[in-house]
């Protein structure tokens, strides 16, 4: 993992060697400013010429201005190299991912996993910011600080090393045992918490109705109440690190005093230098106090970091043909599935199971069940963003796999589950689906979506922002927008993922109508738990656990027993009422 | 790292601003926290002084007379004490804050969790429950930087100056002068260069922002992006705006970056400039070596405290930004009504005694259409009612009604003649059973999630009720039987295990109401037989509200009500098609 980090940041090291040496350069500016002002005062009480004393004073503001200005250096220099540091990494986890996007990563099925993966990127700045930059400036240093003691007084500079090594790098490594031990012990308690948390977020009309919130929440605070105090109790440890290393440095202090006045007795050291060897070794630990917080961050920033490489790691879920792939298919597409079966790595049962499907130029098939019975893992699996673990896929007559992934997905795309409105204009969300597409274009494709209206109303029109923070777009319009973008895409196959899906009723219901009057003479796959206009459909495909319990028309399908009968019944008040 | 933010803006200011105020009366034990964080900071002076001054003599000594490690010895094993001392007082404060904030993390959580049960279920659902569980759970743990850095080195930076101000004054009133001239420098430079930033920040704000988050949005779109082949056209962009994003961020830091270059330039120029003048009075004799040395250990002791209190503060706003979050939910309006005062209920509501909706009008805030538009209801004891319409008629918002989880808009429902609104809700519920489509299963054992209605229920009890519910027979093959445990840590049960489970809990809760959504939804065929038969043996003998899915269900109601689009619109038969 070092390495593989080493050789991301390997790009950036000019710019790190700046910032590391601004942060040396402020850091020695501070060392070099109390030595020279405590020889300074030395030299003065033996009253000399003024003249001895000139090139100090230079000195002393010299490096009283310098460390300012090379902090500002280091801060600038260590930030600019953070973010190309992450720029590069963003580069790199962006073409990792196009080949696992939506299939072949747990994260593409909980947002709260794909936030906490893009922040885990993140972690990259800190590791720059707070680890890389501090530590090397503490070697640094502490280097420079004992070699001008090894010049000056040997012996003083045999116990600063000691002191340093002992605060920098013995003192850290035991709060890293320590945090990793603390950890472990408040893992369970944290776990519990999360639980009752769950249960009273998730559970609580159960609880509520049950009249057992009031114990549901006395328990929580119990759980609550037991990890703060376990916290409480290692915060006794933790607090260790911090005065541990101000000890050493205490200790130290005195030891390099003791070895300068015996010196100085034995006429081995100057008197002016007694003051210099003494506090040149209490300031060499300021840059070397602040290692024990940035190993916590180290630890912190290892763990997001190790999270990146896993998913840099993921092997896609589909291979592509390479250079053997067919040409792309052309003119009328038909498909058919051919007995597939898709299981997801890890899984104990397949997710689709033993499907056929046959789909014809012009044929209109739709795809009901309830949540979790295989529907969008079907569409995935059309779309080739996964592989059948058993059965084929047959385009034009040919296995799909030994055409490439995006030449599938030129003839058969559409609205995906949860299609994304991107944060930028409508103009540019519609383009996804067809770079070249004219306003015009556009319009004619908001028309059949029947969102034009609602466009031209709009002050800015298509220039409109949208996306995660564009509000003013409802959830109708956000479907339909997805919608009018597949039909600008105009594929030979369209897929519609419940389209519908999150809308109130009668506007999911009017959609629905439009959807199917929109892609009448086109070869259309529509999933959806919303049977309303199902009866223009060619065949209607019934799925449950992965396997296709029901098919045919709607006029077949609600003639007899079975789950497309309740389905219709419990969707239809009008009908049961008759 | 320090990326500037409008948010650090508007909370900074002052020292403590509301937020935090708020946050520490949410301690226990308040006031002995700031007494002992005031003493620990009046020893912390005390040591530096006692510090600077015993190395100066030694120093001085060393200098001037040269005298052996031996006939100072006494003076180097106090100098180790005070060495000791600090590390000790600085253990102390870091120990105390760290457990302040565990209090301070457990007290919010308490709030919140409080909060997010009066608000109730309805609240919840339009809330991102799993983020509220991450803030509660390791987002709470932002708050230690504030509690171990910005809280007590508040007050070290209010003692510390003034102590070393004070010392200095009684060696060399000249050095003393001017280190009072410019210690103000570093707040008001601080304030002044924060105010110029955040203006500057903010005009870039909105920029970075949309940089900052243009990854995530593609990352989230990278699906759409395949599905139409754009996804590799989208790489070049994607670093392309990570570098715009590093150059707009790099433009403000300059500017940030400014108030920590002249904070450091006040504190080491200060230095210098009291540094050259003793030197030069040392070497004319107007001071001694020991005073000068003083004044120099001690000059920068007086800038480091307000100095780390700046840094201090940027460390901890995130923490600040999540107990904002935290306290947002305790804010929060919204919930049921309040209920009148039990003094002032003269009818207990009797759900044996039969329901009656009149004129109920339920709007949710935000939408056009009335969940429920004037519905006016009566069913009678014992009657069963099956409930139909098709998925958002208003369904789900008339069971919660009744189970008292949302309140009517306008119109009331009477159970015995008395209103359900006005009772309270607890006595209210008792009389009532509820078995919801996806009941939650808590992180409890089997038997507990059985008993949630009936925590008195005996063992006996709970096994009769599980057999009822043709539960037993598949809870006594758990590993663990009855005392398995269930939810988020335990074994994984299926949609039509769940339900049996939850028609046990209403069967331990035999109360004369009950409330359905009808259980066989969604389950394989297998489970639905035995879960059909259960249910038929729990509605025997209750006044029974079912909201059917099937018409099965609906054949063993004695009357359909039909649902649409929030009104009742008529009653419905049976038969299909």
């Amino acid at each position: 993992m070092v390495r593989r980090i080493a050789g991301l940041l390997r790009a950036h090291l000019g710019r790190l060697l700046v910032a590391v040496s601004a942060s040396v350069a402020t850091e020695l500016a501070a060392l070099a400013l109390m030595g020279t002002a405590a020889w300074l005062l030395a030299r003065a009480a033996e009253q000399p010429p003024l003249a001895a004393l000139s090139l100090a004073i230079v000195g002393v503001r010299a490096f009283a201005t310098g460390r300012g200005v090379f902090r500002y250096a280091e801060r600038l220099a260590s930030h600019d190299a953070a973010l190309r540091a992450l720029a590069t990494l963003r580069g790199r986890v962006y073409d990792a991912l196009v080949p696992l996007a939506p299939s072949g990563l747990p994260a593409y099925r909980s947002s709260d996993l794909l936030s906490r993966m893009v922040s885990d990127v993140e972690a990259v700045q800190d590791l720059v910011v707070r680890v890389l930059v501090p530590v090397s400036t503490a070697v640094v240093v502490a280097g420079v600080a004992v070699g001008f003691s090894a010049l000056v007084l040997p012996s003083a500079a045999v116990v600063l090393a000691a002191g340093l090594a002992l605060a920098g790098l013995v003192v850290p490594l035991l709060m890293v045992a320590a945090a990793r031990r603390t950890a472990r012990r408040l893992a369970p308690a944290r776990a519990e918490l999360a639980a009752h948390h769950t249960d009273l977020l998730q559970g609580s009309a159960d609880l509520a109705v049950f009249g057992a919130t009031a114990t549901a929440l006395d328990e929580a605070e119990r759980a609550s109440e037991r990890l703060a105090r376990l916290e409480r109790r290692t915060a006794l440890t933790t607090a260790l690190g911090g005065a541990a290393a101000m000890l050493v440095q205490g200790v130290t202090t005195v030891a390099v005093t003791v070895l300068a006045l015996g010196a100085r007795a034995d006429g081995g050291l100057a008197g002016v230098m007694v003051p210099v060897v003494a506090l040149v070794a209490l300031i060499a630990f300021e840059p070397v106090l602040p290692l024990v917080p940035a190993v916590q961050r180290l630890l912190e920033a290892r763990s997001a970091l190790r999270r990146v490489l896993a998913v840099l790691d993921t092997p896609p879920p589909v291979a592509e043909p390479g250079d053997g792939a067919l040409p792309a298919p052309s003119g009328p597409v038909s498909v058919a599935l051919r007995g597939v079966s898709v299981r997801y790595p890890g899984a104990t049962i397949d997710a689709v199971d033993g499907v056929d499907l046959s789909l014809t130029p012009g044929r209109r098939v739709a795809v009901v069940g309830a949540s979790g019975s295989g529907k969008s893992t079907l569409l995935a699996c059309l779309m080739r963003f996964i592989e059948p673990s058993a059965g084929t896929v047959l385009l034009n007559g040919a296995d799909a796999r030994r055409y490439d992934g995006d030449d599938v997905r030129a003839v058969i795309t559409g609205v995906t589950q949860d299609a994304h409105l991107f944060h930028t204009s409508i103009r540019e969300n519609l383009r996804v689906a067809r770079p070249s597409a004219s306003d015009d274009d556009l319009l004619a494709a908001l028309q059949t979506a029947r969102l034009r209206d609602w466009v031209e109303s709009l002050p800015a029109g298509l220039d409109t922002m949208v996306g995660e923070s564009g509000g003013q777009v409802s959830g109708g319009q956000r479907q339909r927008l997805a919608l009018a973008r597949a039909l600008l895409a105009d594929p030979p196959v369209v897929l519609l993922d419940e389209p519908t899906e999150g809308l109130d009723p009668r506007t999911a219901d009017d959609l629905m109508t439009d959807l199917l009057a929109s892609t009448r003479g086109r070869t259309t796959v529509v999933v959806t738990h919303r049977l309303a206009g199902l009866d223009a459909v060619d065949e209607i495909v019934v799925m449950d656990a992965g396997r296709v319990v029901q098919r045919g028309t709607h006029a077949e399908l609600v003639a007899v027993d079975g789950p497309y009968q309740d389905l219709w019944w419990a969707s239809r008040p009008a009908l049961a009422s008759e | 790292m320090d990326l500037p933010a409008p948010r650090r803006g508007r909370i900074g200011g002052v020292l403590l601003n509301r937020l935090a105020r708020r946050l520490l009366a949410g301690l226990p034990a308040f006031r002995v926290i700031t007494l002992a964080f005031t003493l620990l900071a009046v020893a912390a002076a005390v040591a530096i002084l006692v510090q600077a001054e015993l190395l100066a003599r030694l120093l001085a000594d060393g200098v001037l007379d040269g005298p052996s490690a031996g006939s100072v010895a006494g003076l180097l094993a106090l100098l180790a004490g005070v060495f000791a001392v600090r590390a000790g007082l600085s253990w102390a404060q870091q120990a105390l804050a760290q457990r302040a904030a565990a209090s301070a993390k457990a007290s919010l959580r308490r709030q919140v969790l409080r909060r997010t049960q009066e608000l109730g279920p309805g609240w919840l659902s339009g809330q991102h429950t799993g983020g509220l569980t991450t803030t509660l759970g390791r987002g709470l743990d932002a708050l230690d930087p504030w509690f171990t850095g910005y809280f007590p080195q508040l007050f070290l930076a209010a003692v510390i100056p003034l102590a070393v101000l004070v010392r200095i004054a009684a060696a060399d009133l000249a050095s003393a002068v001017i280190i009072l001239v410019t210690l103000p420098l570093i707040p008001i430079f601080g304030v002044l260069v924060g105010m110029s930033t955040k203006r500057a920040t903010e005009r870039q704000w909105r920029a970075l922002e949309r940089l900052g988050g243009h990854f995530l949005d593609v990352v989230a779109g990278l699906p759409t992006l395949r599905a139409f082949g754009r996804a590799k056209a989208q790489a070049e962009q994607v670093r392309r705006i990570a570098d715009e994003h590093r150059s707009a961020t790099m433009r403000t830091l300059r500017i940030a970056f400014l108030s920590a270059l002249v904070l450091e330039l006040v504190a080491t120029l200060s230095v210098a400039l009291v540094a050259v003048p003793i030197g030069l009075r040392t070497l004319n004799g107007g001071m001694g070596l020991e005073t000068a040395l003083l004044v120099l250990l001690l000059a920068p002791e007086a800038y480091l405290p307000l100095r780390a209190l700046g840094s201090q503060f940027h460390a901890s706003t995130e923490g600040l930004a999540v107990a904002e979050r935290c306290f947002t939910v305790v804010d929060a309006d919204g919930g049921p009504a309040a209920r009148v005062a039990a003094a002032e209920v003269d009818a207990v509501p009797d759900a044996a005694a039969g329901i009656r909706f009149e004129n109920v009008t339920v709007r949710y805030p935000g939408r056009d259409e009335a969940a429920l538009d004037d519905v006016s209801l009566a069913i009678a004891p014992g009657e069963r009612v099956a409930l139909v319409g098709p998925s958002g008629a208003g369904k789900s918002t008339l069971v919660n009604v009744l189970l008292g989880l949302v309140t009517p808009t306008s119109g009331r429902v009477l159970a015995g003649g008395a209103d359900v609104a006005s009772a309270e809700a607890e006595s209210w519920r008792r009389q009532l059973a509820w078995v919801p489509q996806r009941p939650h299963l808590f992180a409890r054992t089997v038997a507990e999630n059985i008993r949630l209605g009936r925590p008195d229920a005996t063992d006996d009890e709970v096994v009769r009720a599980a057999t009822l519910a043709h539960a037993d027979e598949f809870v006594a093959r758990l590993p663990r039987g009855y005392e398995t445990p269930l939810g988020e840590r335990g074994a994984g049960l299926s949609a039509g295990q769940r339900q049996r489970i939850a028609l046990a809990r209403a069967f331990l809760r035999d109360a004369p109401l009950l409330l359905l959504d009808e259980p066989t939804a969604g389950l394989d065929a297998g489970s639905e037989a035995v879960v059909v038969e259960a249910t038929a043996r729990l509605m025997a003998g209750r006044t029974v509200l079912v909201v059917a899915h099937r018409p099965a269900m609906v054949l063993d109601a004695g009357r359909v009500v039909t649902l649409d689009h929030g009104r009742i619109a008529g009653p419905a038969r049976a038969e299909v098609g």
